[in-house]
Parts: structure tokens; C-alpha cells; sequence
């Protein structure tokens, strides 16, 4: 059952073209992994999922209906997004950016919400508490370390309580520990919340270890969907990136783990292999 | 890390810790900022008034003839027509209702555009908007004649709403939309065009010249009830709309994507907010003059005290605004003796100044 589908999908930019008849679903409840290579349309893909940008042709229905009928803040309380690198406010604390997530629950000349007490401050401290960022919340976000910043904007997006969420790159720029950090944070949401997550990444050994659904894109089109098993394969890293490589299971989780092969490195031979040429010359 | 890399905006890898976990000076400074302004804004906004009140008097006290601040308070209270003094008080009343509204009105509005347009050097003056209304004026002194202020206002409210309008619209071209910095090339571009078709004008026609001259220094002097009472519906209107706005511009503030995605209709709240700016921009620049500075460096001055939260900005811009415009004038009437120096001119000489202090302290020149 997919909550958020695309279907026949156009999206373009001015006169360019990136996606053409696209269809393909995010199924609920479950964490997809959007992949592919640099410039084949899958960060177009999750801004036309969360109605950043208009379609040319085709439809994104949530729950059936087009999103864009839909009115925006409605729509907001269901589908939530972190867009690619946000930026925070100068001099802004924790506390307030993550407040800004509860912009869809309140009304539109109503400026303040009132006592500890409210579904809002709740809202925030549930968010915050999520993130274990609820001991930065009195700090200014310019100040936090890269990770941090990032878990403070989860916790933006969970204030937002949707149960849709889509996140375009979330951890770039960061290091490999901040990566896995903040991934293992959106697995718990979706774990804990049922929240249903699709996300762009540039990682494949992390997507496929932590996605339940990878949908691979290459030139706008969908190439393949499934479980990572399914999908990630040496023929679709040949496809899709134009790489040869090894694909072998990752030996903590038994995902696909792909090992690139360049130009200056090859396989290694195998043991028996090397020492046998070894031989002939020592005879 | 220096105080300048800290305040420039938006770096992702900044990180102000020192390796061994203690924290540098420039982060321990912004804390107190926070740790100052926490909890703390009503009783700031408090302070901004009476700041505000105190402006007031002085605008009615000060001035070629003083008058002690008793009688100042007895002109008030209990008018006696036959007191030299007490009339003083009286002639300067609409003075200083013009600089509380023009004030505040260019207060609100400066904060407003640089949340619209997400962009530290949006101001009135700088997006056009006060060119604009200019221009207008002097186009309807030349060509129609204009010459009661109370006709100024029309050609003020036009100019600065097809100003604001070209701007967006030049800005919106190309693939981003109008980003930050497109409107801001668009704004300075249409700046420096109006300016030079204003001087156009006035260069051929003397007349139309005097006629300005006066106004276009932006001053509060010599205009009476007759100028203000129009304004006022326009100047209610504009505020209302700008200041139920502050967390319409919270979320812009957050980015175009992002506001979207909080479920907000990006132009729609642009056309609002920029709605309330023109009706504000339009009625203050008819009413005194296009003053500079005043929507610039009043809602930056008062991030000290709210952070970026433009549910406190724009009630603290509003407070301190005619605060600043009103002790100005209080200056100028005093500064060069007999005459006396435009507040349009002092707003300027002051302004400038803290404008640099504020830049250079880094906090000023981020949103």
C-alpha cells in the first residue's frame, strides 16, 4: 500500500526536461532510498513528491488525491520535507527552529501559543527529546557542530508531526559517523512512529543498509525498485553509474555492499591464483 | 575563530569548540546574548516604549523656544490659549505625530522587506520602493501640477507600488524565482534608475525643483493635521497586515523550500507582506520625505533584543523607529542654530554611524 505515488510524472525546469512519465510509489510505513547518479533526476523526483515543484504532466497523489488540490497547510500537517542544506536564521536557538516545525498547526494570525502546557510546546519537547537534543535546546544553531545541526533539523521536521517524510540528501557534508547517526535517527522515527520515509542519498552501501525499498534512478527514469537485494547489484552499479564492481554482502548487516573498481585497481586474484604463477617461474 | 567568521551567515562548517571541548570567546558572547534577551522581550519592549515616550516629549519640549517639561505636560492637560508656551507645545503637536507615524511606519516596513526578501539590505530606500513614491511625486508636480502634500500621497502609494512590483517581477525571472540576492540587484538597479530619471526631471524644470526640494530631505516640519489625517487609514491598514506577519516571515526566514514544505503559499504571504509595505512605504514618503537609514538600521539595531524572531522585531522596529526619527529631528532643531537640519538629513548622520558599528560588531549584517 503506498501512501505517496507518482504517477506519469513530467517535471521540468523552464524548457529542460529531467523527468518524463514517471511513475513509482513510496510505500507506507516503510524507508525508501532514492539513488543514482549525479544529474539523473532523483532530487527533481523528491521536490515534485513534496509539491515544490509543479508537474508538466501527471499527477503526486497522497492517499489517492493530487497534492497540489490539496490546501498547503493541510497538506503540510501530513507531508513533511527537509530540503537539501537549510539554512537557519542568524543568532536562532535550537528551541525556536525546531518551534518554526509547528507552522502547519496554527492558525494564520494567531502569533503565539500559550503555556507550557499546549499541544505545540509538546510538540517541541517530544522532537527535541527524539533527537537527544533536548540539552542544546537553549543554544544557538550557528554554533553546533555539523551532526548536531542536523539532528536539529530532524527535530524540526518531527515537530512538524507528519507521518510522511521526505529528506533530500540529509547527510551531506558530513562525516561518516555523523551519516550514520543521522540515519540510524531516521530509522528510530520510523521504527517508533510508523513514519513513512523516502530519502535521496548519495551513499549506496548506506542506503542499502538501511533502506526497506530503493528505487534507482538513472536519465529521469526509474531503472529498478525493491528491497536492496533485489535492486543493488553489480549490473545495476554498471547501469546506473557506469562502475564496474564487486557486490558482496556487508558483513554487518548482510546488505549488498558494492566495492568499486577503478582504473588502477583490480580484483584481487585469488590466493591459489597468485602463488601459482609464482610456481611455474620458481621450476 | 575570529568574531567575523563567526557572524558570517550560513556556513555549515563552522564550529566555534575549541578540539579540547572549551568553549571560545566569540561563542561565549553570543550566549550572553541569548541568555539576555531569554524570557526577557516584554520587559525590553517595555524599555522601547518609554524610550519611545521619552522621544516625545523632547520633540514637543525642545526647539527654538524650550519649554520646561511642566508645561509641556500642562499644554497637554489643561490648553490654555492665552500662554505663549503653551501654544509653542501646541504648533509642534503634529510635528511630533508625523515623526511617530512616518517613523514607524519606515520602522515597520524595513523590518517587513528584509524578511520578504530575506535579505539584511532590504530597506525602502535601498529596494526602490522610496524612489519609486519620489519619482511619482515629482512626476505629478510636473506634469499635473501637484502641489498640496494631501495629492503628494496618491503618486506616493502609486510609485511605490509599481517600484515594488518591477522589483519582484524582475526578480522572479530565471529558474530560482526571487531569490535574496535577485531582488536585491533588481532593487538597487531600479534604485539608481529612478533617482536618475527624478534628477531628469528636475534638471529641466526649476520650479518643479523648489517645489520638491523641500520634501524630498524628508522632514517633519511645517505639515499639519490637514497632511496627516488621509495617511492614517493607509498607515492602519499597512500595519495591521505587516505586523499580524511576524511568523508568516518566521518561516520565510527558513528558506523558500522549507516554507513550502511548513505549508506556506511563498508568494502569497511575499504579496501580503509586500502589500503592508507599500501602504506603509507609500503613506510614510508622501507624509515626510523619503528618509533614509530609518528602515535599515532600526529593525537590525533591535535583533539585539529580540533575535531573529520577527513576532518581536516588528513591535520593537515600531517602538524604536519613531524614536530614532524623533530624537533626530529633536537634534536637528537644535544642532545649527537659527536654522534647522532636516530629519530626513539626521536620521542620515546618525544612522550611518551605528550602521557601521553594528556591521562591524558582525551581529548586524545577518537575518
Amino acid at each position: 500500500m503506498a501512501r505517496l505515488s507518482a504517477r506519469d510524472l513530467t517535471l521540468q525546469y523552464e524548457q529542460r526536461r529531467v523527468i518524463e512519465g514517471l511513475r513509482t510509489e513510496i510505500p507506507e510505513g516503510k524507508v525508501t532510498m532514492i539513488v543514482g547518479a549525479n544529474g539523473c533526476g532523483k532530487s527533481t523526483l523528491l521536490r515534485g513528491l513534496s509539491r515544490l515543484l509543479r508537474p508538466a504532466a501527471g499527477a503526486v497523489t497522497l492517499d489517492g488525491k493530487d497534492i497540489h488540490s490539496r490546501p498547503a497547510k493541510e497538506l503540510a500537517r501530513t507531508l513533511g520535507l527537509l530540503p537539501q542544506q537549510p539554512t537557519a536564521p542568524d543568532g536562532i536557538t535550537v528551541r525556536d527552529l525546531v518551534g518554526r516545525g509547528r507552522y502547519p498547526h496554527q492558525a494564520f494570525f494567531r502569533n503565539w501559543s500559550h503555556g507550557d502546557s499546549s499541544p505545540h510546546d509538546l510538540a517541541v519537547r517530544n522532537a527535541l527529546d527524539a533527537t537527544a537534543t533536548t540539552e542544546l535546546a537553549d543554544r544557538i544553531v550557528d554554533e553546533l557542530s555539523g551532526g548536531q545541526r542536523q539532528r536539529v533539523w530532524i527535530a524540526m521536521a518531527l515537530a512538524q508531526e507528519t507521518e510522511v517524510l521526505l529528506l533530500d540528501e540529509p547527510t551531506t557534508y558530513l562525516d561518516l559517523a555523523h551519516q550514520v547517526e543521522v540515519l540510524d535517527l531516521v530509522t528510530d522515527l520510523n521504527r517508533r512512529r510508523g513514519t513513512t520515509v523516502a530519502i535521496v542519498l548519495h551513499d549506496l552501501n548506506l542506503a542499502a543498509r538501511y533502506a526497506d525499498h530503493v528505487i534507482a534512478m538513472k536519465d529521469g527514469a526509474v531503472v529498478a525498485e525493491g528491497t536492496g537485494i533485489d535492486v543493488i547489484t553489480e549490473e545495476l552499479v554498471r547501469t546506473v553509474f557506469g562502475l564496474e564492481s564487486r557486490v558482496v554482502p556487508d558483513p554487518v548487516s548482510g546488505t549488498p555492499l558494492i566495492v568499486p573498481i577503478g582504473r588502477h585497481h583490480y580484483p584481487a586474484p585469488q590466493a591459489t591464483e597468485t602463488t601459482k604463477p609464482a610456481l611455474e617461474i620458481a621450476s | 575563530m575570529t568574531s567575523t567568521t563567526a557572524a558570517s551567515s550560513g556556513k555549515r562548517e563552522r564550529t566555534v569548540t575549541a578540539p579540547n571541548g572549551t568553549e571560545t570567546g566569540p561563542q561565549l558572547y553570543v550566549r550572553a546574548e541569548v541568555r539576555a534577551r531569554k524570557g526577557k522581550q516584554p520587559a525590553w519592549l517595555l524599555a522601547a516604549v518609554v524610550v519611545l515616550a521619552i522621544a516625545c516629549g523632547a520633540s514637543l519640549a525642545v526647539g527654538a523656544r524650550a519649554i520646561p517639561l511642566e508645561t509641556v505636560w500642562d499644554a497637554l492637560a489643561h490648553f490654555d490659549p492665552a500662554d505663549g508656551n503653551h501654544a509653542v507645545v501646541h504648533a509642534r503637536i503634529p510635528r511630533t505625530v508625523l515623526g511617530l507615524l512616518a517613523g514607524g511606519a519606515l520602522g515597520l516596513a524595513g523590518a517587513a522587506m528584509q524578511g520578504v526578501a530575506r535579505n539584511p539590505l532590504a530597506d525602502p530606500g535601498i529596494m526602490g520602493v522610496n524612489a519609486g513614491a519620489a519619482l511619482a511625486v515629482v512626476g505629478g508636480i510636473y506634469l499635473f501640477g501637484i502641489t498640496g502634500l494631501t495629492g503628494y500621497i496618491w503618486f506616493a502609494f502609486l510609485g511605490a507600488a509599481v517600484a515594488a512590483t518591477v522589483v519582484y517581477l524582475l526578480a522572479s525571472t530565471g529558474r530560482d524565482g526571487a531569490t535574496p540576492v535577485k531582488l536585491a540587484l533588481a532593487g538597487a538597479a531600479l534604485n539608481a534608475g529612478l533617482y536618475s530619471l527624478m534628477n531628469v526631471v528636475l534638471v529641466s524644470s526649476q520650479d518643479t525643483l523648489d517645489r520638491f526640494r523641500f520634501w524630498q530631505v524628508g522632514s517633519v516640519a511645517g505639515r499639519d493635521w490637514s497632511v496627516i489625517l488621509p495617511g492614517l487609514p493607509f498607515l492602519a491598514a499597512g500595519a495591521l497586515l505587516v505586523l499580524c506577519s511576524g511568523r508568516v516571515l518566521n518561516t520565510l526566514a527558513l528558506g523558500d523550500d522549507l516554507a513550502r514544505g511548513l505549508g506556506q503559499r511563498v508568494g502569497l504571504s511575499r504579496g501580503i507582506v509586500a502589500l503592508g509595505v507599500v501602504l506603509l512605504c507609500g503613506s510614510a514618503t508622501a507624509l515626510a520625505g523619503p528618509i533614509a537609514f530609518l528602515g535599515l538600521v532600526i529593525p537590525h539595531a533591535v535583533r539585539f533584543f529580540t533575535g531573529p524572531d520577527y513576532r518581536w522585531i516588528l513591535p520593537f522596529s515600531l517602538a524604536l523607529a519613531p524614536a530614532l526619527l524623533l530624537g533626530a529631528d529633536v537634534v536637528g532643531r537644535v544642532a545649527l542654530p537659527p536654522g534647522e537640519v532636516p530629519a530626513g538629513i539626521m536620521t542620515a548622520i546618525i544612522g550611518a554611524p551605528v550602521f557601521v558599528w553594528l556591521v562591524r560588531r558582525g551581529k548586524g549584517a545577518s537575518l
